[in-house]
Order: C-alpha cells, then structure tokens, then sequence
C-alpha cells in the first residue's frame, strides 16, 4: 500500500518543529508500525536527508519506549498493543497518517518524534520502592503469604511500561494512572504497606511538581494503555492519598 | 599451565563460596564512601548490583542507552526464574540445581561457578519479594511454581508471561532507593564508547551523551559491564534493537579476553520471519511445547502447496503429517531440549518441508490438545454426549488460560487465529552463553574490569536452560559481585578520586572521537542497516544452527571483507555532536563486524558438536544416536578464552581446562 | 494541610466532594419546584419555609453560595493548570476515540450552567434578597407561586431553561458518576452507583424542565 505521512520533525528541544510530508510506497499489511517507519528512514538516508528520530527498543511490546501519537491517539488505533506491535494491516492503502510525539509539558521533545520521559523516572526515585537491603538475609519468602488476589491485583498494576501512553492521551496531560499503578503495586502488598504513608505523599508530589495536569476521570488513559491499567488504580491511590494526608 | 587464572577457592565444592566470603578483603563502611564504581547496563545484572553497591555505600554511577534504566531487555524475559526452594517438596536441592544446569550446558562450564549459582538462587526469591516482586501465588498465598524444559522437578517462579519484567522493575526500584539517597547517579542515553585503563587497570570509562552527542569521561575505582549479550550479530534475533556488543567488545579490545563466542542459543519457538522488511524476531515462551505437537507435511509436495497457498494445514489428514519430533525422538518428543528442536526443525525446512512462503517454518499444533483437553472438561463439568463443537469450545477455553496472551500475541502479528489453524514457528536466536571471560569474582582479565550476567560467560556452558538467565543475572548482581568486588577494591583504599585529567583519558578519548569521525566519513554508500543484514545472513547461514569448516572459513573471510567495505562506504547522515541513533547504529555494528569474525574463529577452533555450537564434522556415526551431536572431551573440555592481537582473524586462544570434581561426563540422549 | 489543598488529588476531591454537595441540593430544590405543577399550596408552604427560616438563610444559603462558588473557582483553576500541562497542542487529536464528549467538555457544560445560574439569580435570588433584605417588605405566605408562575411566562426564558437544564444534563452525566472515582470508591458497587448517577443526572433535569413547560403552559 502507499501512504501519506504527516510526521513532526524538530530538531532539538529548543528547536521549532513543524509537520513534514512524507510519502512511503509498497508497504505491506505485514509489517509492523516501526518497520514501515524504517522503509521511511532507509529512503531518507538514500536521499542523503536524515532519518526520523523516534524511540524504539525490544520491539515486542514490553520495554515502553516505542511512544508515537498516530491519527490523534498513542499507539495508535488498535487497542492493548504499542506502537511496535500495532501493524500495517490496521491501514488502508492511499490513508494520510499524522505522526506526532506524545505531547506533554512534562515531557519535552529531544528530537522529531523521541520524548524526555525522565519525569515518570522521577516519580519513581521519589518513593516506588520498598526499603529493603539487598543483603540476602530477608526472611524466607514463604514467609510472607499474600492473598492471591491481592497479589494477582498487583501485579497487574505492575505490568505498567511506563511508555506515557495515558499522559499522551489524556485531554489533560495527567500522570495519574502511570503513579498510581506504581502506587497501587505497593499497596496491595503486605510488604509495602510500612512505607505506604510517606510512599504516596512524595510520590504524588512529584507528580505535580513534573508539571502534568489533573485527572478528570475521563478515562482515556485506560482505553489507550497498551497494558490494560484499571481506573481503579487511581481511585485506589486517591484513598491512600487521602488517608496518608490525614495521618499526616 | 595456562595464563588463566580461575581462582577458584579450594575445598569441597559446597564450602568453595561459603569459606571464601570468609577470607576475602572487605573494605570498611568509611571508606567505601571514598570509591566509585561504574556499571554499564542496567539490566537485572547492572541494576542489580549497582543497587547493591550503592546500598553497600559506594558512589555508583550507571550507564544506559535507553532513557530509563526500567527498559533494559532483561524486561522481556517471560517464562520465569528457578530457584532451588523446594516448596513443591518434589525433591529440589542446590545440588539437583547445580547438576540440572552443568549438563544442560552440556559439560562445558565451571562447577564452582555454577554450584554458587544453586546456593543463591533460594536468596534471590526471598530478596524479590521482599521488595515487592509480585510473583504467582497459589490460593493459599503462598509462592506458586511451574515446571520447565530439561529438568525433573518444579523449580520455576513465574509473574505470568512477564517474569523478567518484574524482575527489573524490582531491581530498578531498588535502584530508585540509591538515586533518591544520592548514592546512584544515573546516566541514561549514554553509550560507553572505550574502557579507559591506568597502569593497566580499569579506571573509567569514554561515554556518548546520545541526546547532545558530547564525550565525556567518567573514572571510578573499578568498572563492572553488564551489558547484556550479542545476539544481534545475527540482525535477526529475539534481542531489542539497541542490544549490542560494544561495551564488552571494547573492553576486549583493552584486553578482556571473550570467552566462547561461538555458544549461541536458538530458540525453537520464535515467530517466523514474514519478509524483509522484518526488523526483529518475536519469542513465544518454550511452554507452549507442553501442548502443542510440531510438524510438518510428509510430502514434499504437500508443503509446496501449502507454500503456495493452495492447500491449508487443516486438510490435512493425521497420517499426511510428520511429527517428526516423535518421530525421532520418541521418549522426550516435543520437550527435547532448544537445540535438538532448533536444529531438527531447521532440518526439515532445510529439506523442503517448511511450510510459510519464505519456507522457514513449521507447524505447532494445539488441535490434539484441545480435544483432549476438552473431552477431560466435558467429563468433570458432567457432559455426558458432547457434540463436537462442545469439546472444541471447552477444549480452546483451557488453552486459553494457560496460553492467552500468547496467542493474542501471535494472532496480533501474524493475523491467524491460532485456536482453529496451527501456528507457524521457526528457530531464533536469542541469547549468547559466549562473553567476557571471568574468573570465580567475575573480574575479566583487566584487573578492575568486571562483568555480570549475559556479557560474562561463566555460567550456562555451551547451552542455557529455560528460566537460568534471570537466576544468573540476579545471583551476579545482588549477591556475587558486591562481595568479590570488595577484595579488590580494599587495596584502593587510600588511593583517592581517579582524576581524568590524565594522558589515558586523554589517549582513549581522542581514540573514540576519530573513530566517530571516521564512521562519519564513509563515502556513503549504503546504510548501515544494509551491511548489518549483510552480517546476519553470513552469520545465520554459516556460523548458524550448524556449521562446518568450509563455510566458517568462508565467513571469516566474507565478514573481514564486509568489515572493510563498511568502513570505507558506510552513510552516516547528520552529525555527531548531537542526538544521531544512525551513528549509535554504525559504532554497534562496527563492532559486530569484528565480533563476528571472531564468533567464526571460535566456531572453527570448537571442531566438536555441544550444546547450542553443532559442527556437522563432529556427529555420532553409528548406533541408536546415529546422526546426533557429538561433543568431544577429550580434545575439547575448556573454555576457548581469545586474546585481542589486532585483527579479529589473528586472536590468540588461552584454553581454561575444565574441571569436573563433583560430576560425571555423560552424552546427552533423548531417544 | 496546605499541601492537601495545593495538591492535585486534594483539588479533585474538592471539586467532587462540593459538586456532590450541589448534586444533594438540587435534589432538594427540585422536589421544592415539583410541587409547584401540583399544589400552589404546598409550594408556597416550603418556599415560605425555606425563605424565612433562620438556618437556612444563615447557615445553609452561605453554606451553598460558597460552594457553588468554589466549584466554579476551582474548576477554571484546574482548567488553566490542564491547559499548561499540554503547551503544543496536537495536530490531530482524536479525543473521541478514548472519552466520551462529556467528560471532555465539562467546562463548556459548566460554564453554560454557570451562565444559567447568573439568570437564576438575577431572576429569583436577587428580588427575593432585595424584597427581605434591604426594602423589609411585609412577609406574605402566599406570593411564591404566583412570582414563579409570572417568571414563565415568557416563551423565550422558559427556552433559556430548558436548554440550560440539558447541558446540566451533559455536566452531571460525567460529573456524578466520576465524583465517585474522585474520592476513591471503585469497588463492585461502582457500576450500580454509575448507573445511579446516569438515571438521575437525566431525571432530575428532565424534572425540571417538565416544570418549567407545566408552568409556562399553565398561564392562569
């Protein structure tokens, strides 16, 4: 199929960017998002321009840092896949496609489609973690038995690849299903709970220190996370949120 | 007596690791905080012990190429982590652990190594979940285990398909613990570029800020690569795509001896390659074999057909059909291990049998199990007379319990429904046991140079087993290297920051930046995914799932000859000194070029077929294994350890004997 | 504390806890105006009530100014925050795809309601505080029903209304139902209290509606 692309290039961060057209021909249904994007480069590098810069790495779905907003939503249009997974076959030939980079003041551009995610980083070093050395001497893991929901709970909280998908497509630019599914992974565990005051207060407030928006539940975020991640989450975090400021 | 020095501990094996966290040099908590160490990579090895050593109170910095250390490609590891706990009381131990995985490797690692392996994979378990890995629990609440390929008892701890994920998300909060108190600093989009050494130790490392394209310099006390493995030599592999060589490549070219490049795995069930424009290959979890039956068509031109689109798996017949893994190997059938299933199926593509357009693939067939899973639901659930489509329905929802996300996986790239028509598959590269050579602390032989999980090669000889490179990557990180790392470093005690204002940083840096300006002076001719493709054929089709003297000798030469070409017409477009992923790309497969040659050379040397390496020279000739791999213990029972002399072709070989105290040599069989 | 306030989640639950708060007094002036298409005499006996009693007008109508007025301030502070979090705006934004129209515009229903209120009062609170407060006239039990029938008269205001009690419609739609999620309750009760928010944020609207065209077509 032939297509038509609307990419964004941009130098560098201080740089002004701008919507370029591209156009690909011979794409196969075949092909994944990405590898259409590298016929698109290998056909800029023949013509001695330079390639678009965009994220990738494992290329199944799992290291979050494929991030492309395609047509107006992240990943595109498929749902519970990223971009690397998303595939031509989704396309028709002759589409114009737009190509943009998730747009987050939190999340400034370092070149064409490639974003700064470190804010999410910082949220994490802020508290997603529990306080235990790593000495080997930790009690013996059956020693902590953890109801199995609870457990199955968090790990799907924990399945979250941090790609800033939910930042991307919220209206709002909010954070709130990223944090919270990191807070939530903690507070479903025994394990987690001795820190869970202090882990949700300075979480949440690097969250807004980074700059995002507020949720206004719309629920977006759920819909494109390539994971799944529940709105509960969020409620969830807002309860302990809650329950941590009054504590104090 | 060789120049290598192991340094095992002396003793029966099981005080060997005991006896020598004893009597090794341990630098005291003051002083501590006067040492830097650098950690390349940041996957559960680098993370792993970078937060350890920070927790310990050295200065840590870490270096990734992604932009967060959470995205280093341990996270798509899906089966699981074995541990000897024996919850399952089925009999497990640290030695059945040690045993399992000394065989598996098929005879070609350290026992010491491996035994201390056995004795810390139970702390690893109790280390995760204390930090809140979220492993699979039973009803109960407590751990869950399954079972995996090679071994005879349940050892394996799973979070689903998403094992490896957790893993490193456990390890990069642990990391997160040290960044938040100062104690890490972490450089990510940084590319180590040379290993930086004064009086012939590891003192620092050359890095690329890859967002401004600056070359810094960073000392340290010591340096530990955990840089993950090189299967992208082959282009195609299960690796991402940044996954590359260089950190540990450079530091040979410093003098780290590689050991056992040759020792690659391929997986038998990967997704099959769809077309050229294919970018990277996508791993389904080895449990699928528990399940599904592998075949092919029994007539040629039944595969022609289907080839062509005429005629579809479904059609036909059982007795049109060669399951030939049953076929040959009738007492382990499908379960025969990664590279007798690799090999066997790349057998009968290789024959014309394949069965996808390319011709690269087989069938994996989950229609016996869900009939026979469904018959068994439809007399518990009290379905007298079921109808056929009864059986079926119940039969594909066990399925998809056990495999759903797999199959929705497989279904998002290849566009077929699994459940009704078989699934194609075909081996893929996936992990590399060959790396830089490391004695019992792990340092290489660059004093002060150490390395951890997939970039050292200690652990797994010539084959890994299923669910054995997280242990590994794990053991390194949080409970090996901490400690041996410390003897070395008591001597540094009182030596103070390494200045880089020094004739050595100034010599590796300039060495780093005329190689960027030579890669960016090629005549531009092609790109440098083109030579990369190049590379992977050659490597795919001579040093692949097996290999002979003629075409190793062909590939030493086409690789020295693509290498030189490269360096004269390589297109790198841009510039240098800000973010340029094509030039990241050229110094990777720069290094590949080299890598592989040598990967030949490793190959050619090892003229006995063992565990992931087969030579078609080295097969048993007669009797019930007529066909099979033959590995040779007498002329081949070490570890092949290349020195850098210059040219990849000129590495002069150091053999370390190995030493089998505690086990028996036996030929693997699975007939 | 002042983290709390200044803190994201706190402002969310702010504006939930205080749009619940505005959600129960609706309820309570609906069923106030539902008599009206019934009995002038009841209408009037509750207006009278409402009207003079001391804890209402001194406790419960500052209670209920502040809260609007909260709503509304902290609704365009948390609008102008949004905004600046997403600076370069896409080119394409394809907000359908993922979210319903309402709860992406709850700033538009929000300010025609706002903008509804401005008419309200100007129609109802400001005669009735300038009649008890500042003229002192004569209280007279029996003048509600007759002011309110006379304030529908028009076919114009009775269509400024009803058009205001859809986008009320559109606002509660989203706004009762995720106040829920705001404060943290998403648990296997959620869908039934959803579904709740859903019925009555078309019922009590379409109530009031009923009684805005009952009155204007029973012009006396």
């Amino acid at each position: 199929m032939n297509l038509t692309l609307k990419i964004w290039r941009q130098k560098d961060a201080s740089s002004k960017g701008a919507i370029v057209d591209y156009q690909v021909k011979g794409i196969e249904g075949d092909m994944s998002f990405l590898e259409m994007l590298d016929v698109l480069n290998e056909q800029l590098i023949t013509k001695g321009e330079e390639p678009v810069v965009f994220d990738h790495d494992c290329r199944e779905g799992i290291c979050g840092s494929c991030s492309l907003q395609i047509n107006g939503e992240p990943h595109g249009p498929d749902r519970l896949v990223t971009t690397c997974q998303l595939h031509m076959r989704k396309f028709n030939d002759g589409d114009t496609i737009y190509i943009e980079p998730f747009r987050a003041k939190a999340f400034p551009v370092v070149k064409d489609l490639m974003v700064d995610r470190s804010a999410f980083d910082r949220i994490q070093h802020a508290g997603g973690y529990i306080s235990v050395n790593t000495s080997g001497n930790t009690i013996d893991a059956n020693a902590i038995p953890v109801n199995k929901d609870n457990a199955d709970d968090a790990f799907a909280a924990a399945t979250c690849i941090g790609c800033g998908a939910c930042v991307a497509a919220c209206k709002n630019a909010s954070a709130m299903l990223f944090t919270s599914a990191k807070v939530s992974q903690f507070a479903l565990l025994p394990q987690g709970q001795v820190e869970a005051t202090d882990r949700v207060l300075a979480m949440v407030n690097q969250m807004d220190e980074e700059g995002f928006g507020n949720c206004t539940n719309t629920g977006a975020c759920e819909i494109e996370c390539p994971k799944g991640i529940s709105l509960e989450n969020i409620a969830r975090m807002n309860r302990e949120y809650l329950k941590a400021s009054i504590k104090g | 007596m060789s120049i290598l020095d192991s340094k095992i501990p002396e003793g029966p094996l099981a005080d060997k690791w005991t006896k020598h966290k004893n009597t090794i040099n341990l630098v005291n908590p003051a002083n501590k905080r006067n040492i830097d160490v650098i950690v390349v990579g940041t996957g559960l090895a680098g993370g792993s012990a970078a937060a350890t050593l920070a927790e310990l109170g050295y200065n840590v910095k870490t270096f990734c190429y992604q932009d967060s250390p959470r995205r280093a490609h341990s996270i798509a590891a899906q089966g699981g982590i074995n541990a000897a706990k024996n919850y399952q009381g089925d009999g497990d131990s640290n030695y059945r652990l040690f045993y399992d995985t000394i065989k598996g490797g098929d005879y070609r690692s350290r026992e010491a190594n491996v035994h201390r392996l056995a004795e810390v994979s139970g702390n690893i378990i109790d280390q995760c979940v204390a930090q809140g890995v979220p492993f699979a629990r039973e009803y109960g609440g407590l751990l869950d285990n399954r079972s995996f390929g090679g071994v005879l008892v349940s050892r394996t701890f799973y979070a689903k398909g998403q094992t490896g994920q957790q893993l490193l998300l456990g390890a990069y909060s642990a990391m997160n613990r040290q960044i938040n108190r100062g104690k890490i600093q972490a450089f990510n989009r940084h590319e180590m570029l040379d290993l930086v050494k004064v009086d012939g130790k590891a003192r620092g490392i050359i890095a690329r800020n890859l967002v401004t394209g600056e070359i810094e310099r960073h000392s340290a006390h010591a340096v530990v690569l955990a840089s993950g493995g090189y299967g992208n030599v082959f282009f195609l592999s299960t690796n991402a795509m940044g996954s590359n060589v260089m950190a540990a490549w450079r530091a040979h070219r410093r003098g780290a001896f590689f050991a056992n490049p040759c020792y690659t795995q391929i997986h038998p069930t990967c997704i099959p390659v769809s077309g050229d424009h294919q970018s990277k290959l996508t791993l389904m979890s080895e449990s699928l074999r528990n399940d599904g039956r592998i075949w092919v068509p029994k007539r040629i031109e039944d595969a022609q057909a289907i080839r062509e689109g005429k005629l579809k798996p479904t059609q036909l017949a059982e007795e049109e059909r060669d399951y030939y893994l049953e076929r040959r190997y009738p007492a382990f059938g499908n379960l025969v291990p990664r590279d007798v299933a690799s090999r066997a199926a790349k057998e009968r593509c290789d024959a014309g049998f394949g069965v996808n357009k390319t011709g690269e693939a087989v069938y994996l067939d989950f229609a016996s199990a869900i009939q026979r899973y469904g018959k068994e639901k439809a007399l518990t659930s009290g379905l007298h007379n079921p109808s056929a489509d009864q059986v079926r329905e119940l039969g594909e929802k066990v399925i998809e319990d056990k495999y759903g996300n797999l199959f929705q996986m497989y279904e998002k790239i290849v566009d077929e429904n699994p459940y009704k028509t078989p699934m194609m598959i075909y081996p893929a590269v996936h992990y590399t046991m060959g790396g830089l050579w490391v004695d019992y602390n792990l340092q290489t032989t660059v004093p002060g140079c150490y390395a951890a999980g997939e970039a050292n090669f200690s652990d797994h000889g010539a084959n890994r087993l299923g669910a054995s490179a997280l242990m590994q990557g794990l053991a390194d990180g949080y409970f090996v290297l901490p400690y041996t790392i410390g003897d070395y470093l008591s001597q540094d005690i009182r030596t103070g920051k390494i200045p880089t204002d020094t004739p050595e940083f100034d010599q590796a840096e300039k060495d780093v930046k005329d190689r960027i300006e030579k890669l960016m002076g090629g005549s531009g001719e092609h790109s440098v995914d083109y030579y990369h493709k190049k590379l992977g054929k050659i490597m795919w089709n001579k040093c692949g799932m097996s290999r002979n003297e003629q075409g190793l000798k062909e590939a030493i030469e086409e690789i020295s000859a693509l290498r030189e070409d490269f360096w004269k017409n390589v297109k790198v477009p841009g510039d240098a000194n800000s973010m340029n992923p094509e030039l990241e790309k050229a110094g990777r497969v720069a290094d590949f070029l080299e890598l592989g040659e040598l990967f030949a050379k490793d190959a050619l040397d090892r003229n006995e077929s063992c565990g992931g390496h087969f030579r078609e020279e080295s097969v048993e000739q007669s009797g019930e294994q007529k066909g099979e791999a033959l590995r040779d213990d007498k002329n081949f029972k070490y570890v092949s350890a290349w020195e850098y002399k210059g040219e990849p072709k000129d590495a002069q070989l150091h053999k370390e004997d190995l030493v089998f105290e505690n086990i028996e040599l036996k030929t693997r069989s699975y007939k | 504390m002042s983290g709390l306030i200044k803190s994201s989640i706190a402002r969310k639950v702010a504006m939930a806890l205080s749009g619940l708060f505005l959600v129960f007094f609706l309820l309570q002036h609906f069923t106030i105006n539902f008599t009206s298409i019934f009995s002038a005499d009841i209408f009037n006996e509750l207006s009278h009530f409402m009207g003079t009693n001391p804890v209402v007008q001194f406790v419960l109508q500052p209670v209920l100014i502040f809260g609007v007025i909260f709503h509304f301030v902290m609704g365009f502070v948390l609008e102008l925050k949004n905004n600046k979090a997403r600076a370069v705006k896409y080119a394409k934004y394809n907000g359908g795809a993922n979210a319903s129209w309402m709860s992406r515009n709850m700033i538009y229903s929000g300010l025609v309601v706002l903008a509804f209120l401005g008419l309200h009062f100007y129609d109802f609170w400001v005669p009735e505080m300038v009649h008890k407060y500042i003229e002192f006239a004569p209280e007279d039990p029996t003048r509600y029903y007759p002011e309110l029938l006379h304030k529908f008269e028009s076919p114009v205001r009775t269509g400024l209304y009803v058009l205001s009690f859809v986008f009320l419609t559109l606002h509660l739609w989203h706004g009762f139902a995720s106040s829920f999620q705001s404060v943290g309750f998403n648990n296997k009760y959620s869908a039934a209290a959803s579904k709740f928010a859903k019925a009555f944020s078309i019922v009590i609207p379409l109530g009031f509606i009923v009684v805005a065209i009952a009155l204007h077509f029973n012009q006396h």
